[in-house]
C-alpha cells in the first residue's frame, strides 16, 4: 500500500465514490485506447501551437507540456471548502499590500518583521506612499495547493505577481470534451469556461475614474520568445483585447497610449504579463527594452490601471509566506481556512540549525525563487548537491526557507502501456475586482510524470490534467 | 488596431503569397529544362530563375554556376536565402504567432500546421544538388495549397475589418510585384522581332511564362488562339479579369485601400498613390506599351509598385 493518498482509491481496493466512473472506465478501456486518445491530443496541441519556450533549452524552442487524458476529480463540497479558503487568503494578500505600502499597521505590530519587507527584492520603495485603485494589488492570483490526506488543502505558494497556466485550464477543458466527450457527460463538471469573461469584467472594475464609457484594455507580453507567449495570446484573443509588446507603446504626459493603424490611441488598463523589472526603463531596469518609458509616471498620476499592480510580489515572497496564518488573523480577525505547510525560515538561527542537520528529508526553496528552478528536494539529491545547498544556506540564510518533503497526493495517470498513480498539486486562479472576488470551479491540476518525483513545475518535466469540479459531493 | 498587428499580418500575406510564386516559378522552369536541348533557350533558365525570383544578388556567395539541382535547392529550401520557399513559410508562421489574436483560429491552425509540415520536406530535400523530382513535386503542390487554404479560410472566417483589408492588401502588393518580375525577366522573349513559328522555343518559353502565373489555360479562354507574345503581355498586364494581371492586382489594390480609409474616415498618401497607378494601367494599351519600351514600362511599374508598399508601410505599418 502506498504512503500517499491516491485521490481515487484512497488507499483502499474501492475507489472514492467521487471516482466510481472513472475507476469503471479504466478499467473497461484497453491499453491502446488510452494510447491513441493520448496522442490525439498531443497533435491537436502542437496544431494548436499549444506550447510553451524553456529557457536554456536551446533545441526545444518550442515544447509541449505533456497533457494527461485522466482527469482529476474534486467533489463539490471539498471546492466549497476550498473556495471559501482561497477567497480569505486574496483578500488578506491585498489587504496586507496595501498596508505595507500605506500605513505598515502590520509592521509596527511587530507581526511581520520590517527588514523582511525592505529588504526583499520584490519591495518596490517606488510604491510607498501609494495606493493601488480600489486597493486591489492582485487582480489575478494564483495560489498552489496540495492535498496530503482526504480532509484538508495546504497551501504551497502563493502567486501574485504574474502566475500563468489559465490557458491550460482552458484549453485542457476543451480537449476532454473534445476526446473523451462520453466520459465527460456522465459527470455533472462544473464549467470554467466563463474565465475569460470573469477577468474582463474585474479588469474593467479597476479602470481610472477618468475613464467615460468603455475603458481600453490590453495585454502587455515580452513578446513571443517569452515562455508563456500562447497564453498571452489566448487570453487576448479570448478577452477580445489587444495584445500588445512594450514598442507599441508610448507614454505623453503621463498619459499611455497603443500606436495603432489610425494613430495614438489612449490605454485605461494593462493586464500586463511583464515583470516589475522591465515594466519602465526609467523607474526599474534601465536596460530593459519590454517595457514603456513613462509607464510608472502614468500609473502614478492615476491615468492607468496596471494589473497586477506594482510591487505586489513583495506578498507572495515564500518567507512572507511564513507569517500569512498570522496576515490573515490581523486583518481579518479570522484563522485561515486554507493551513500552511509547515515552513523552517532559515533567517531565525535556531530553524537554520534544524535545516542544516536535516538537509536530506527536506525540500529547500529560494525565497524569490519560481518555476521550481534553484530548489533542493533533499531526498533526491547527491551528496554534492546537499553539499552546495550547505554552502549557499551558511553564505545567504535570509535567502532560503525549507519544508518538510511532502506526501504528496497521487492521481491516476496513463502512460504508453499502462496507468499508474502520479503526484500532483492544483492552482486556482482567484480575480479580485472592485466589486468582489470570483473563483471559476476549477483550476491547472499539474503532475509530475517522473515516478516518485514531487516536482509539477512544467518546466521540470511536469503535466497537467484537466480538474473536473463535480456536482455531486465527495462524501 | 495596432500598427504593429497590421504590419504582421500584411506580411503574412507577402509571404505566402511569394511562396506560391516561387513554387509555380520553379515548376514552369522544371518544364523548360526537361525539354530536349534542341528547345533550350538562348537565355539561362536557371538564371533568368534566380533573376524572377529576386535571388540572383545573394545566390553566388554560395555556389559558382547555377545549374537545376542548386538552384532549386536555394529557391525552395536553403536558409541563407532570405526569400526561399522555406523561409517565407518560416517568417509567415512566426509573423502570424506574433498576431495571433488577429488571425481566425482556422487561419493560425491551418499555417501551423504547415510550418510542422514543412519539417518532413527539409529533412529529405536538404541537400543542395541532389533534388528528388517527385519529392519536389509533393513540396511544391504543398507550397501552393498552403497559400490558398490561407487565402480561403481568411476569406470565409475573417471579419470585414481593417485586418483582413490589411491581409488582402499584402496578396495584392506582393501578387503584383510577381508578375511584373516574371515579365522584366522575359521580357526579351515577348519583343516582336520573335515571331511566333509553331513548335518553336519561344512557344514553350511564352507557356512557361503563362505557367508560372497560373495563366495558360485562361490565355485560351480569353484569346482563343495560338500563343502571341503580345497576347501574353497583354494578358499579363491589361486584362482586368486575369487575376494575376498587373490592372487586376491594382484594382484589389484600391479597392482594399479605399476600404481601410473609409473604415478610418480619412484617405491619404497610399490612396491616392494607388489610384495614380491604376489609372496609368487603364489608360495604356499593348501597342503603346510596346512602342514605348515594354521593359520600361514594367521597370517603371516595380518601382511604381515599391513606392506604393513604403507609402503604406510609412502610413499604416509603421505607427
Amino acid at each position: 500500500m502506498s504512503q500517499f493518498f491516491d485521490e481515487m482509491t484512497n488507499g483502499a481496493t474501492e475507489p472514492r465514490p467521487l471516482y466510481d466512473r472513472i475507476a469503471e472506465w479504466l478499467r473497461v478501456s484497453p491499453p491502446a485506447l488510452l494510447d491513441s486518445r493520448r496522442e490525439q491530443a498531443e497533435i491537436l496541441f502542437r496544431k494548436i501551437g499549444i506550447t510553451f519556450a524553456v529557457y536554456g533549452d536551446k533545441e526545444a524552442a518550442e515544447r509541449l507540456i505533456p497533457f494527461d487524458i485522466i482527469p482529476r476529480l474534486l467533489g463539490r463540497d471539498e471546492w466549497t471548502r476550498l473556495e471559501a479558503g482561497l477567497i480569505q487568503r486574496v483578500k488578506a494578500l491585498n489587504m496586507f499590500l496595501t498596508d505595507i505600502y500605506g500605513r505598515q499597521d502590520i509592521l509596527r505590530a511587530g507581526i511581520v518583521p520590517s527588514d523582511l519587507i525592505f529588504r526583499n527584492e520584490c519591495y518596490r520603495p517606488e510604491m510607498q506612499g501609494h495606493s493601488a485603485p480600489h486597493d486591489i494589488w492582485t487582480h489575478i492570483a494564483g495560489i498552489d495547493i496540495v492535498r496530503i490526506d482526504e480532509e484538508d488543502f495546504y497551501v504551497l505558494e502563493d502567486n501574485c505577481r504574474t502566475p500563468s497556466g489559465v490557458s491550460y485550464m482552458l484549453e485542457d477543458r476543451e480537449m476532454m470534451m473534445r476526446l473523451l466527450p462520453g466520459l465527460f457527460s456522465q459527470h455533472a463538471v462544473l464549467p470554467v469556461d466563463n474565465y475569460p469573461d470573469n477577468l474582463l469584467a474585474s479588469l474593467r472594475s479597476v479602470a481610472p475614474p477618468h475613464c467615460p464609457g468603455d475603458p481600453c484594455i490590453i495585454i502587455l507580453t515580452p513578446g513571443q520568445f517569452n515562455s508563456a507567449y500562447y497564453e498571452h495570446s489566448f487570453l487576448a484573443d479570448k478577452l477580445g483585447v489587444e495584445l500588445v509588446e512594450g514598442r507599441d507603446l508610448t507614454v505623453r504626459d503621463d498619459v499611455v497610449y497603443m500606436r495603432t493603424t489610425e494613430g495614438l490611441k489612449r490605454v485605461d488598463v494593462i493586464y500586463r504579463r511583464v515583470d516589475d523589472d522591465f515594466l519602465d526603463p526609467l523607474v526599474f531596469r534601465p536596460d530593459s527594452a519590454l517595457g514603456v518609458a513613462g509607464l510608472m509616471g502614468a500609473y502614478l498620476a492615476g491615468n492607468v490601471t496596471l494589473a497586477n499592480a506594482p510591487g505586489a510580489g513583495v506578498a507572495d515572497d515564500k518567507a512572507v509566506y511564513t507569517y500569512m496564518p498570522d496576515i490573515i488573523r490581523f486583518y481579518l480577525g479570522e484563522e485561515a481556512k486554507l493551513k500552511n505547510v509547515r515552513t523552517w525560515r532559515c533567517r531565525e538561527p535556531d530553524s537554520l540549525k534544524y535545516v542544516l542537520e536535516h538537509l536530506s528529508e527536506l525540500v529547500v526553496k529560494e525565497v524569490n525563487g519560481s518555476g521550481g528552478y534553484g530548489m533542493l528536494v533533499g531526498p533526491h539529491a547527491s551528496k554534492e548537491q546537499i553539499e552546495t545547498f550547505r554552502q549557499k544556506l551558511l553564505s545567504d540564510p535570509d535567502g532560503f526557507i525549507a519544508q518538510p518533503t511532502l506526501s504528496l497526493s497521487t492521481c491516476p495517470t496513463s502512460f504508453p502501456g499502462g496507468v499508474a498513480p502520479r503526484h500532483v498539486d492544483l492552482r486556482p486562479f482567484v480575480l479580485s475586482s472592485a466589486d468582489g472576488a470570483r473563483i471559476v470551479p476549477g483550476g491547472l491540476t499539474r503532475v509530475a510524470l517522473k515516478e516518485g518525483s514531487l516536482v509539477v513545475n512544467s518546466s521540470q518535466g511536469g503535466g497537467t490534467k484537466d480538474t473536473w469540479v463535480l456536482a455531486t459531493n465527495a462524501k | 488596431m495596432l500598427a504593429r498587428t497590421a504590419d504582421n499580418i500584411y506580411w503574412v500575406s507577402r509571404y505566402l503569397e511569394r511562396a506560391d510564386f516561387l513554387a509555380r516559378l520553379i515548376e514552369a522552369s522544371n518544364r523548360i529544362s526537361a525539354l530536349p536541348t534542341a528547345y533550350a533557350a538562348k537565355q539561362d533558365e536557371w538564371t533568368s530563375v534566380l533573376i524572377a525570383s529576386g535571388a540572383d544578388e545573394t545566390f553566388p556567395e554560395h555556389f559558382d554556376v547555377a545549374n537545376e539541382g542548386n538552384v532549386i535547392a536555394y529557391l525552395a529550401f536553403d536558409p541563407r536565402n532570405a526569400s526561399s520557399i522555406r523561409n517565407c513559410i518560416e517568417f509567415a508562421r512566426t509573423n502570424a504567432r506574433a498576431v495571433r489574436t488577429a488571425l481566425t483560429v482556422e487561419m493560425w491552425e491551418h499555417i501551423n500546421s504547415a510550418w510542422i509540415k514543412l519539417k518532413s520536406f527539409e529533412g529529405r530535400n536538404g541537400e543542395p544538388t541532389a533534388i528528388d523530382r517527385e519529392a519536389l513535386i509533393g513540396f511544391l503542390d504543398f507550397v501552393k495549397e498552403t497559400s490558398s487554404l490561407y487565402d480561403g479560410f481568411a476569406y470565409r472566417t475573417m471579419l470585414r475589418n481593417d485586418v483582413y483589408y490589411f491581409s488582402r492588401l499584402g496578396v495584392s502588393i506582393e501578387r503584383a510585384d510577381n508578375t511584373a518580375r516574371v515579365l522584366d525577366v522575359k521580357y526579351q522573349l515577348l519583343l516582336p522581332e520573335h515571331e511566333p513559328l509553331g513548335g518553336s522555343v519561344d512557344f514553350f518559353q511564352w507557356s512557361a511564362i503563362l505557367r508560372s502565373v497560373s495563366a495558360l489555360t485562361a490565355y485560351h479562354w480569353v484569346y482563343r488562339e495560338s500563343i502571341k507574345p503580345w497576347n501574353v503581355a497583354d494578358l499579363l498586364i491589361l486584362r482586368p479579369e486575369m487575376p494575376r494581371s498587373l490592372i487586376s492586382c491594382y484594382g484589389e489594390v484600391v479597392r482594399w485601400l479605399d476600404a481601410i480609409g473609409n473604415q478610418y474616415g480619412r484617405h491619404g498618401d497610399p490612396q491616392r498613390q494607388a489610384r495614380a497607378i491604376k489609372r496609368k494601367l487603364e489608360g495604356a494599351s499593348i501597342k503603346e506599351i510596346f512602342q514605348s519600351g515594354l521593359h520600361e514600362f514594367v521597370d517603371g511599374f516595380i518601382t511604381d509598385n515599391n513606392g506604393l508598399a513604403g507609402a503604406i508601410a510609412e502610413h499604416y505599418l509603421l505607427g
